[in-house]
């Protein structure tokens, strides 16, 4: 079993889960690199956001290995610990600390200790109001830093979200939906900052907009009804008869 | 280090509150004391117990607001800390009595005599002590808090289930201290106080000092709170009450961060509630009653919730109110109260401080403009 997965960053093997006997994922096997970025395709109840659930271990699945790095069983772990051996998770509702400002948002996720305690006593050092002056300028969002984050557009919301992700410092980052309720621009950019992150980190984008998905140009992998479709290129996955019976109905 | 980590969490108007707190502390007694009873200025000594009442009350409503208005926990039965810390405080003084009661036992508790109780339970031992039974103010409601919080919040029980929990927490207790093999003398509770710390409860100089007692710990209460409330920890608590899942994926551990806040709550209704007892001279079962503590969440939702100005202004002003409406139509009080919640959460969402801050400051600033001006102010000054 761990032989399989050695040398991938994330392992899926077999797993199921159902909820009152309706099986939201059905044997699904998956195995991302380091490094890679992935785009999933599906339908709705494709599975798509169970499958984030279970990585995230805000779902135990009924069997199956899920596997990150290697040899480490997420199945066993809660979200807390997950997020903090380097998995973020960007949900498909924008959810950012509303009360909060932009740039204590940024402070709430950078990489730190997390204790109680250690939160109690803490004071921001210089090398950490550094790092959040980058984010905030990689996410375009520097000159708005005081602003309440209720106060922010959609879009705003969903780079706020994702600087947020970043400030972790996660090896492997979790997309749902990035571009949903975007407008055709905010669309572009963010595909252009989602490729710029998947330079030095793994990513998985849950997406249903498939010109963006052709922006970001990466392996596709279809998911239906809980397993795996089809997986490849999106001109490869496109032209399959099972995808297009899937997505065309029948 | 912790003195500076305390003293530099306060902004403009948290130096303004414990400025006046300490005014009070020493202003209030002075008048009663020290200014003839003829001056326009005297304090007679029943409104003096009155006020320190309304103090006492002002650090329960800053332990609930703690805990609803920063993390969204909405306790429906803090009373119950409270009144327990009460009842250490009166266990001290019931054994300060000491052969003085009606059977003159030297050890038991008039109560226990009548009982025919012949020796005194295990729990009562050690309250003959100050200094133990002040721990114990602060322990028992701390332990139970931890208890109740630990197997609550490791469980994932929050909003409407977990404010019928601590609702029931309180009934249970409600019904267990009406029992007389309890040992806390039942319905009637505890009360014929004589002496506190050797000085006569009744006593105008220790009515003061009582009232000293309240202001500066109310006082210090806000310092503490406020210290937490904007330390990173404080940031955590509001992105939870906001965005409890989004906390978790960022990898805080929420049970940990509520536990602590909870568990701090709680100790501070307990405080409260032991400065309560020696003021109004008894304790019983009806301190736990539900309704008293759904009181506490009206008075913080009337002050301003998720601000520490707001449990104080709500929990003196509606207490005012109080004694003055059930003087004038006592029937009509409980229909003015309940009016009160109605208006407040349809038209006041943020309390009589949110009221104030639209009308004077124009809009509701975001925190890190209050705190910049406030320390800009602070330097000026």
């Amino acid at each position: 079993m761990t032989g399989k997965a050695e040398g991938s960053l994330l392992y899926l093997d077999d797993v199921s889960v159902s909820f009152d006997g309706f099986r939201a994922i059905n044997r699904l096997s998956l195995v991302l690199e380091p490094g890679e970025m992935r785009a999933i395709i599906g339908p709705n109840g494709a599975g798509k956001t169970t499958m984030m659930d279970i990585i995230t271990g805000k779902t135990r699945p009924d069997t199956g290995d899920v596997l990150f790095d290697g040899s480490v069983d997420l199945t066993r772990l809660d979200e807390a610990t997950i997020a903090n051996l380097g998995i973020g998770r960007k949900f498909q509702k924008p959810t950012v600390f509303e009360s909060h400002t932009v740039e204590d948002n940024i402070a709430l996720a950078l990489k730190g200790r997390r204790g109680a305690f250690a939160s109690l006593f803490h004071r921001r050092s210089v090398a950490e109001q550094g790092r959040i002056d980058a984010l905030l300028s990689t996410i375009r969002l520097s000159d708005k830093r005081d602003l309440l984050a209720a106060r922010l557009s959609h879009g705003q919301k969903q780079w706020l979200e994702i600087g947020m992700l970043l400030a972790q410092e996660p090896r492997l980052l979790l997309v749902d939906e990035p571009a949903a309720g975007m407008t055709d621009a905010e669309t572009a950019e963010t595909a252009i900052l989602l490729k710029e992150i998947a330079k030095t980190q793994s990513v998985v984008v849950v997406e249903h907009d498939m010109t963006f998905v052709r922006a970001l140009g990466v392996k596709v992998t279809v998911l239906h009804e809980g397993s795996v479709l089809a997986e490849g290129s999106l001109d490869a996955v496109s032209a399959n008869p099972k995808v297009i019976e899937v997505y065309l109905g029948r | 280090m912790i003195t500076s980590f305390l003293i530099d969490s306060l902004d403009r108007r948290g130096r303004v509150v414990v400025a006046l707190l300490v005014a009070l502390a020493l202003l209030v007694p002075a008048g009663n004391l020290l200014v003839p009873q003829e001056s326009a200025f005297h304090v007679s000594t029943y409104q003096l117990t009155l006020c320190g009442k309304y103090l006492t009350y002002a650090l329960l409503a800053l332990s609930v607001d703690l805990v609803w208005g920063y993390c969204g926990i909405l306790s429906l039965g803090h009373g119950a800390f409270f009144a327990l810390g009460g009842y250490a405080m009166g266990m001290y003084l019931m054994r300060q009595i000491g052969s003085r009661g009606v059977y003159a036992d030297p050890v038991l508790p008039d109560f226990m005599v009548f009982l025919n109780w012949k020796e005194l339970p295990w729990f009562w031992q050690g309250f003959d002590m100050a200094w133990y039974a002040f721990l114990m103010v602060a322990l028992v409601p701390g332990v139970l808090a931890f208890l109740f919080g630990w197997l609550s919040f490791r469980s994932r029980v929050t909003g409407v289930y977990l404010s019928i929990i601590t609702q029931a927490l309180t009934y249970a207790l409600l019904l267990a201290f009406f029992r007389n093999d309890m040992g806390f003398g039942g319905n009637n509770g505890l009360t014929d106080f004589k002496d506190i710390l050797g000085f006569p409860i009744q006593e105008p100089g220790t009515r003061a000092a009582l009232f000293s007692a309240s202001a500066l710990m109310l006082a210090l209460g806000f310092v503490i709170a406020s210290a937490v409330v904007r330390s990173k920890l404080g940031k955590v608590l509001i992105a939870i009450r906001d965005a409890e899942s989004r906390t978790r994926f960022i990898g805080y551990r929420v049970e940990r961060y509520k536990l602590f806040v909870w568990t701090l709550s709680a100790v501070m209704a307990g405080v409260a509630g032991a400065l309560y007892v020696p003021q109004v001279g008894i304790i019983n079962p009806s301190e736990f009653d539900p309704a008293a503590s759904i009181e506490a969440v009206i008075w913080v939702a009337v002050g301003g919730r998720g601000t520490l100005v707001g449990p104080l202004i709500g929990a003196v002003a509606v207490n005012f109110g109080k004694t003055w409406f059930t003087g004038v139509l006592p029937e009509v009080w409980l229909y003015a109260l309940g009016a009160l919640f109605v208006v407040v959460t349809l038209f006041l969402p943020r309390g009589i401080v949110g009221l104030w801050e639209t009308m004077v400051v124009g809009r509701p600033k975001p925190a890190k403009e209050i705190d910049e001006a406030g320390e800009k102010a602070g330097e000026a000054a």
